[in-house]
């Protein structure tokens, strides 16, 4: 397999050129007096001779640009902190190109991510929040290279990491529209803590995981979706690894926006993304992603043409669950969902269920269709629900205890307390 | 009233010791806070065990808390101890060998009784057996006359037997003749929902004083003057207090607020607890749900405008290397504050330590240099603190703050600053594209600034500075991933280099005690009491010694090399095994000696005064 890291010539070809101040290191400096530089022998005295700048400078009016994930029907909230936007407005009508970043996709030709990025790049435009609002933060994979693909604000974080930097940012930036970018071994692995803590918190940002069932970037081994028996260079004789059902473990977290799509549908994966979006909580979609360099095909039997109808399920609330061009359909049998054949003549699409993503319990048997052989995957959203976020209860604390205590200053905090004059 | 006589003394050390539920703290917390207002200068010590309520009666379920006070220049809890309140056998047990030989050891008779000699695992009666005939043992029944006194109170028996702290707290009071009326203040106020509670304790306040005013047992009041402090308004301040202070502060001097993110642990837990009450203070906390998620919501914040702060203790800073790593690559502003206490592991969680230096240092992955910050006073943690964000943002860079256990529970009196005084902040988000390529404008985040070699903070929300940063090596200015390996070289040798300007604040060291000599002892952090002490001792004996305190301990001083020549030996004294010693050491190549220590406590002056004698010799 090919070096997916590998330099490629334009990296540093161009001479570095050196900071002011700072010499062309020489072989190391004998050990001794710290100073390397020249600028580092000036005396201290120059710290203070620039002027301080509040922090105005970055903060003044919020863009008018839709506030990105507000409750719906709620005014941009007074009660948030002042926006980091800048105030500028915008008119402009943005594209896909202005979600482009000039950086060169580095993923191996074919990959299911670049499908995702182009869904990505296109739905953007049409959900109203300028570049500079939006900000993608991704852990590390092949999948969390995304960030620098995207003409936006952008963090490549640290391994499964991802929930907690966006957390941060979200919580003391709830202008900002929020998007986390992860991998099956990202958030299911490593970052499997900081996942669930994410769904519990219900923070206002959306979160995309691509599971190719696989870790890429490593080159191939098992991941914590991968099925028992998986043969990868880590387990040459199979995994005995109980693999993780995304869907069922974010909802397990009391996730309020759960929903599964897959790369080589874009038109679905735009509409929930869509829908992720306009979630207010954490709008958490899993993408059935092919690795087609080291799990190809893992997801075929659902996105491919021959078996696609058969073995997949695209659910919506109140619309009746059938599936293989309408020959098919589901229905609850005690808390088991059963295949019906609306051919048989036996059944009709009356008798299905009619979907309700507003159904905590219907939600767990969807994704538990995970595990049932003769049951086809379902996709789409499984589950949605209105609850307060976290940014925002955060914020409403803050200016609950404000309106309490009034704005409190170092002098007060100084002096509170004991305190006693000597004379 | 009282018609005893009072007799002078400059300083004196007092130590209050018993079971975990006695209520030690407490009644040391409230004999400082009286200490305070009679105008002396004090040190304090809390000692407590890692357990809540550790079994009954044992010795490693005894909680402490020592302090010295004095009409002096007080650096240190004290050595040796000239008041041991001690409320059962394993107290005494613990804490006896502190008491200097003719000092005064007050007991609860009460308590010494088989069962609790057992539980000490002491095969004779101390009180009779001979062993503390060279000190001065006054027996008071304590449980005895707790209970009288509060026979007609609404208290049930345990409830009254948890407040024989304050009979205690009041004889402490009148014996050196403080001011009660702080005590009392402070039980009306506690207290003022539990009127039961509140006149119980109002009143075994009143019957201690009275005890040490009517029993022959007690001679004389002991006086200490007022010590002569600089003049100004003062509060009495905790190591942990003046770090949240510190952090405020910075947070509203800069106009960038304060996000602190942390997960629970001793020490450390004490700093989540007071930022999270200072929320009109433009402080907005977060307990997450582990040391990794606490550092990455603060770099989160940091990203977004915010100053990102987190704090810990012992292992926490472990979890949190990646994430400074992380940090360090993005040269965003960032404030770890770590508490340190004795390791490795969970080690020693409430015991005081000094070795997490080299860990601050070295714990991560690749060539990762960053500025590091000790406190050395619990007044000195607000200073640190505030200028740990000041360097942060100034630098774009992650700091570490260390601290430890004892300076973080440790009190002392503070002059209270003025915020006016407090450095400047030098605040400047990118608000415009910086750079030309390719004849087109362009944002630059990885340009350097020509003095600090920081890159602008261009937070997201900002107009037509989009840009995307990560842990992938940056190509120089652009900020683009890069693998060159000639850039890597470059990028690595600005990281060190901007880390080695931040000597640009640092001011020049002052020595303490004599400016040339014999010894000159080199020291960071909670040690700087212990040390000053122990020179102005041999000083005054004669010998010509001196002492340099680092609140930088990266980058180390330019300076040093200096002041060390002008010295015969060289010592580091520090609480672990030789931690800075070693950086010294490489770094200047001079002959620096070590003196280490890690039982879990403070430097005792003594301990170091005896290491310079021996030093000369
Ligand atoms: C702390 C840490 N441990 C291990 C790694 C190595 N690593 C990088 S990506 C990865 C797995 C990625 O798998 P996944 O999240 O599924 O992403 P994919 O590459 O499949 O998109 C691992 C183990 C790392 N970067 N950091
Ligand atoms: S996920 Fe697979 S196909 Fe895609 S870039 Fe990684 S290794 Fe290549
Ligand atoms: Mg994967």
């Amino acid at each position: 397999m090919t070096d997916k890291e590998k330099n490629t010539p334009e990296d540093g070809a161009r001479k570095p050129k050196l900071p002011p101040g700072m010499v062309p290191r020489s072989p190391k400096m004998p050990p001794g007096i710290a100073s390397k530089t020249a600028a580092a022998k000036t005396p201290a005295s120059a710290a203070s001779a620039s002027k301080t700048t509040s922090a105005s400078s970055g903060r003044t009016k919020p863009g008018t640009a839709k506030p990105p994930g507000k409750r719906p029907g709620l005014p941009p909230s007074k009660k948030m902190p002042p926006a980091g936007g800048d105030g500028a407005t915008s008119e402009l009508k943005y594209t896909r190109a202005d979600f482009s970043s000039d950086q060169d996709v580095r993923w191996c030709p074919g990959c299911g991510d670049y499908a995702v990025l182009a869904t990505t790049q296109r739905l953007m435009p049409e959900l109203g929040v300028r570049p500079e609002d939006t900000v993608f933060i991704s852990g590390i994979g092949c999948s969390s290279r995304f960030p620098y693909y995207m003409n936006t604000y952008g963090m490549h974080s640290i391994h499964g990491r991802a929930p907690a930097f966006a957390t941060g940012l979200k919580a003391s930036r709830p202008d900002l529209d929020v998007w986390v970018i992860t991998g099956d071994g990202d958030a299911l692995s490593i970052g499997g803590n900081h996942l669930i803590h994410l769904m519990r918190r219900n923070v206002n940002l959306q979160i995309l995981l691509f599971n190719n069932q696989i870790y890429g970037l490593t080159k191939g081994q098992y991941s914590p979706t991968s099925e028992v028996g998986k043969v990868t260079k880590s387990t040459p004789f199979g995994s005995v690894d109980h693999p993780f059902n995304p869907s069922a473990v974010v909802l397990g977290a009391d996730a309020t926006f759960v929903a599964r799509t897959m790369d080589r549908d874009p038109k679905h994966m735009k509409s929930i993304l869509m829908q992720a979006h306009a979630h207010t909580g954490t709008g958490f979609v899993e993408v059935y992603q092919n690795c087609n360099i080291f799990n190809d095909g893992a997801f075929f039997e659902y996105t491919e043409k021959t078996s696609k109808a058969e073995r997949t399920i695209f659910i919506e609330t109140g619309k009746p669950l059938v599936y293989e061009n309408g020959t098919k359909g589901l229905r609850l049998n005690g808390l088991e969902m059963e295949s019906l054949d609306l051919e048989s003549g036996n059944y009709s699409v009356d008798d299905c269920l009619v979907y309700d993503d507003a159904s905590r319990d219907l939600a767990g048997v969807m994704s538990r269709l995970f595990w049932k052989e003769n049951m086809p995957q379902p996709f789409g959203v499984f589950y949605r629900e209105e609850r307060d976020t976290y940014d925002q209860l955060l914020h409403d604390q803050v200016s609950d205890v404000l309106k309490k205590r009034g704005p409190g200053s170092i002098e007060d905090l100084l002096h509170s307390g004991d305190t006693w004059t000597i004379e | 009233m009282t018609s005893k006589s009072v007799e002078s003394r400059s300083e004196a050390t007092v130590l209050f010791a018993g079971d975990s539920g006695d209520g030690m703290q407490l009644t040391g917390t409230q004999f400082t806070m009286a200490t305070a207002h009679a105008m002396n200068d004090l040190a304090t010590l809390p000692d407590f065990p890692a357990e809540i309520r550790a079994p009954i009666g044992t010795t490693y379920g005894v909680s402490g808390f020592q302090l010295k006070f004095g009409s002096t220049n007080i650096r240190t809890p004290g050595d040796e101890v000239d008041l041991l309140v001690a409320m059962n056998p394993a107290a005494l047990k613990v804490n006896v060998d502190r008491v200097r030989v003719g000092g005064t050891i007050l007991v609860n008779s009460n308590a010494f009784d088989k069962r609790n000699f057992e539980l000490a695992k002491m095969d004779s009666n101390p009180l009779s057996d001979g062993s503390l005939d060279k000190y001065v043992v006054i027996q008071i029944e304590l449980t005895r006359l707790t209970r009288e006194a509060l026979a007609d109170s609404k208290l049930n028996q345990k409830e009254i037997d948890r407040s024989k702290n304050m009979f205690a707290l009041g004889l402490a009071l009148w014996m050196y003749s403080r001011p009660v009326q702080p005590a009392m203040d402070w039980i009306k106020k506690k207290f003022a929902k539990q009127p039961d509670i509140r006149d119980a304790n109002l009143h075994l306040l009143n019957k201690g004083i009275h005890y040490g005013e009517t029993t022959d047992a007690f001679a004389f009041q002991i006086e200490i003057e007022p010590a002569k402090l600089p003049t100004g308004k003062y509060r009495a301040i905790q190591g942990i207090e003046a770090l949240a202070m510190g952090l405020v502060a910075a947070g509203q001097k800069s106009g960038l607020g304060i996000f602190y993110g942390s997960y629970p642990i001793t020490p450390a837990s004490d700093l989540l607890h007071a930022l999270s009450r200072y929320k009109n203070y433009d402080v907005m906390t977060m307990q997450t749900e582990d040391e990794i998620a606490a550092i990455g919501t603060a770099i989160g914040a940091s990203f977004g405008g915010k100053i990102g702060v987190t704090g810990t203790s012992g292992p926490g800073l472990a979890l949190k290397t990646e994430g400074l790593g992380l940090a360090l690559m993005l040269e965003l502003p960032l404030v770890v504050v770590h508490v340190m206490r004795g390791g490795p592991s969970t080690g020693l969680p409430t015991k005081t330590e000094q070795s997490d230096l080299l860990q601050a240092l070295y714990s991560r992955n690749g060539d990762s240099p960053l500025p590091i910050l000790a406190a050395s006073t619990a007044g000195d943690c607000f200073e640190t603190a505030y200028e740990a964000c000041r360097i942060a943002v100034k630098y774009m860079t992650p700091v570490i703050v260390l601290a430890d256990g004892f300076l973080a529970n440790g009190a002392e009196p503070w002059l209270i600053p003025n915020p006016d005084d407090l450095a400047d902040f030098d605040v400047q988000f990118a608000r415009k594209k910086n750079g030309v390529i390719d004849g087109k404008e362009v944002y630059l985040p990885y340009k350097r600034d020509e003095k600090t070699l920081s890159r602008p903070w261009a937070i997201p929300g900002t107009t037509g500075l989009t840009h995307r940063i990560g842990g992938l090596e940056k190509e120089h200015e652009t900020g683009n991933v890069s693998y060159d390996g000639e850039n890597h070289q470059l990028m690595t040798d600005i990281r060190h280099d901007k880390v080695q300007r931040v000597n640009q604040e640092v001011k020049p060291l002052e020595i303490f005690g004599d400016q040339s000599g014999d010894v000159l002892l080199v020291g960071w952090g909670s040690t700087r009491g212990s040390i000053e002490a122990a020179v102005a001792r041999t000083r005054n004996a004669g010998h010509k010694v001196g002492a340099v305190h680092l609140r930088y301990v990266s980058p180390l001083p330019l300076d040093l090399p200096e002041i060390a020549g002008k010295f015969k030996k060289l010592i580091v004294p520090e609480l672990n095994n030789g931690q800075l010693v070693k950086l010294l050491r490489a770094e200047y190549l001079l002959p620096f000696e070590p003196f280490c220590k890690v039982k879990g406590q403070p430097f005792r002056a003594s301990e170091i005064e005896d290491k310079i004698l021996e030093e000369i010799g």
